[in-house]
């Protein structure tokens, strides 16, 4: 499904800030893949996630998803099957716009072919409304209002919806819980795990929350020094704890596990 | 007087669609869109040339596509030349002097004399009677109004939006910024280019220096129709546009008419309503802070 072969980014290459944040990372996504990533600051977590956006071009390497070479493809056209949400809930929606103009906007994905002057048609309403509904907050009946009424929480999952509302081929998720209220966070988990689940979308996600690391999801990934120094699945996975997870960490970089968000939220 | 706030009213609607073209670079786009000056006299020099030589309608669309080219140039220059958008307006702006010069025959001035423009043709029409160019200017006006906010409302129209209302939103959706971008700055300019080619032929006129301030004035009627309609939604904005333009216009007629100041100070007036409006949120805030601090000293903690 998405594969990626040793690919590198430095940033100001050639001058004295240069830094390398990703270097020579492969990896391979299943189809209905969902993976955690978890890692300390600056490992290179969010770089990859640009690196598989499309923010800019990698260095070296080569990315395919489903089959198709995509190094190259500017960030919107990736955009039409790599759905992405940040940290940020201000991020993934447009505030002086309403509810249904936003998702109309997310809509646009899938109507390849379809008229530039075509408007949001009664069918599309109903579906919105429809879509709305699932995510259980009383939206459906704010169709008409700005986004920038709505709370953060509110916004996340209407970008989460608006993301998924077409099935993307690719789920990115960037600790897009971690600044949100407790109660908020959990619902919004709650409705990736039902929407990931239900369309089966192939999906990675970072996250500070080591437990959440390794319970959600089919595989975990660690990543250190724009690398991955740790890929367990399955069985291993299942028998897995917090405290194995920094050891093994320890081990294979030598050092201690140093993101301040994971230690005051383990 | 009546004969003034007819010429208030018809220069209000004529100017209105400038206004509207700053609502969408400005306001939708959000990019101070400074080829406008230009832009406009870019529309009137083309019109005015066009209907000396017998084309008064052809001259209409001639003069938006010389527009919508305009804005091509400077929308090229920030999306694909990473020219700051301020910079690209000035740049495009600076070379459009040279253009219009050139339209015009390398002359600062072009004139109808006799010639038939599409105001004299409305007029032979007798609708409006003795307000037909009133009529005119307004029908030109609202039409490109409702088709502007009809266009807004399209599947185009809404990443045009986006775009202006969050950048990170549209890098992370299927949206071509650089795309939406041209579209809508050379939108503007048509509109730019049109107000220019109906004031062109309104006044039998186009002149070199005719666009000086417009972007300025379009953005004081801007505001002044907002602070009178809002500007929640699309529709009241493009109407705060024209309602803007006319009110603006008939505050000129009156310092025209009753001589309160000279009308040259008018400009000043303008620049520092527009300077105002824009601070206010800003000069609210130190105001907010000053009281705040006044208080901790009060209270004596």
């Amino acid at each position: 499904m998405l594969d990626l072969k040793h690919i590198s980014k430095t940033f100001n290459l050639g001058t004295i800030n240069a830094k390398t944040a990703i270097s020579g990372l492969s990896l391979h996504l299943d189809a209905g893949d969902f993976a955690t990533i978890i890692g300390s600051n600056g490992a290179g977590k969010s770089t990859l996630f640009n690196a598989i956006a499309g923010a800019f071009y990698v260095d070296e390497g080569s990315i395919s998803l489903d089959g198709k070479d995509i190094t190259f493809l500017p960030e919107y056209r990736r955009s039409h099957f790599i759905g992405r949400l940040f940290q940020d809930p201000l991020k993934g929606t447009a505030p002086s716009m309403t509810i249904e103009e936003n998702m109309a906007l997310a809509y646009l994905r899938s109507s390849k072919g379809a008229s530039p002057f075509s408007r949001i048609s009664k069918k599309d309403k109903v579906f919105f409304r429809e879509q709305l509904s699932l995510l259980d907050m009383g939206l459906e009946d704010r169709m008409k209002q700005p986004v920038g009424l709505l709370s953060g929480g509110q916004r996340q999952a209407l970008t989460l919806l608006m993301a998924t509302m077409v099935p993307p081929k690719l789920l990115l998720l960037d600790e897009h819980t971690a600044a949100l209220d407790p109660g908020t966070a959990g619902k919004v988990l709650q409705l990736t795990r039902e929407i990931t689940a239900r369309e089966r979308i192939t999906c990675l996600m970072i996250t500070h929350n080591m437990k959440q690391a390794l319970e959600l999801g089919s595989r975990t990934l660690l990543m250190a020094d724009g690398g991955i120094v740790l890929d367990v699945s399955g069985e291993k996975r299942a028998h897995l704890t917090v405290e194995d997870l920094l050891a093994r960490f320890k081990a294979g970089t030598g050092r201690e596990l140093d993101n301040d968000r994971i230690l005051l939220s383990t | 007087m009546l004969y003034i706030s007819q010429t208030a009213l018809e220069l209000g609607f004529l100017y209105a669609l400038a206004a509207m073209a700053l609502f969408l670079s400005y306001r939708i786009l959000d990019i101070a869109d400074l080829t406008t000056d230009g832009c406009f006299v870019l529309g009137s020099a083309v019109s005015v040339t066009l209907a000396a030589s017998g084309h008064p309608i052809l001259a209409i669309p001639a003069a938006m596509t010389a527009g919508m080219a305009a804005g091509f140039v400077t929308a090229f220059l920030q999306t694909k030349l990473g020219v700051p958008s301020i910079l690209a307006g000035i740049v495009t702006n600076m070379g459009l002097y040279t253009m219009n010069l050139m339209v015009m025959g390398w002359s600062a001035n072009a004139s109808l004399l006799k010639s038939e423009t599409i105001f004299t043709l409305f007029e032979e029409t007798g609708i409006g009677g003795s307000w037909n160019e009133a009529v005119l200017a307004a029908a030109a006006t609202l039409l490109t109004g409702i088709l502007l906010i009809l266009f807004l409302g399209t599947r185009l129209g809404l990443s045009i939006r986006a775009t202006g209302d969050n950048m990170d939103m549209v890098r992370a959706s299927s949206i071509n910024p650089a795309f939406t971008i041209t579209v809508g700055l050379c939108i503007a300019n048509a509109m730019t280019a049109l107000s220019g080619a109906m004031v062109g032929q309104y006044q039998n006129a186009a002149d070199i220096n005719g666009g000086t301030g417009i972007v300025v004035i379009g953005l004081a009627c801007l505001i002044i129709g907002e602070t009178i309609l809002g500007r929640r939604t699309l529709i009241k904005g493009a109407m705060a546009a024209i309602a803007g333009s006319v009110i603006y216009r008939l505050i000129y007629a009156v310092v025209l008419y009753t001589k309160i100041m000279p009308v040259q100070a008018l400009r000043l007036v303008t620049a520092v309503i527009v300077a105002l409006a824009i601070a206010f949120p800003s000069i609210k805030n130190w105001i907010l802070f000053e009281k705040r601090k006044a208080a901790t000293r009060k209270g004596g903690n």
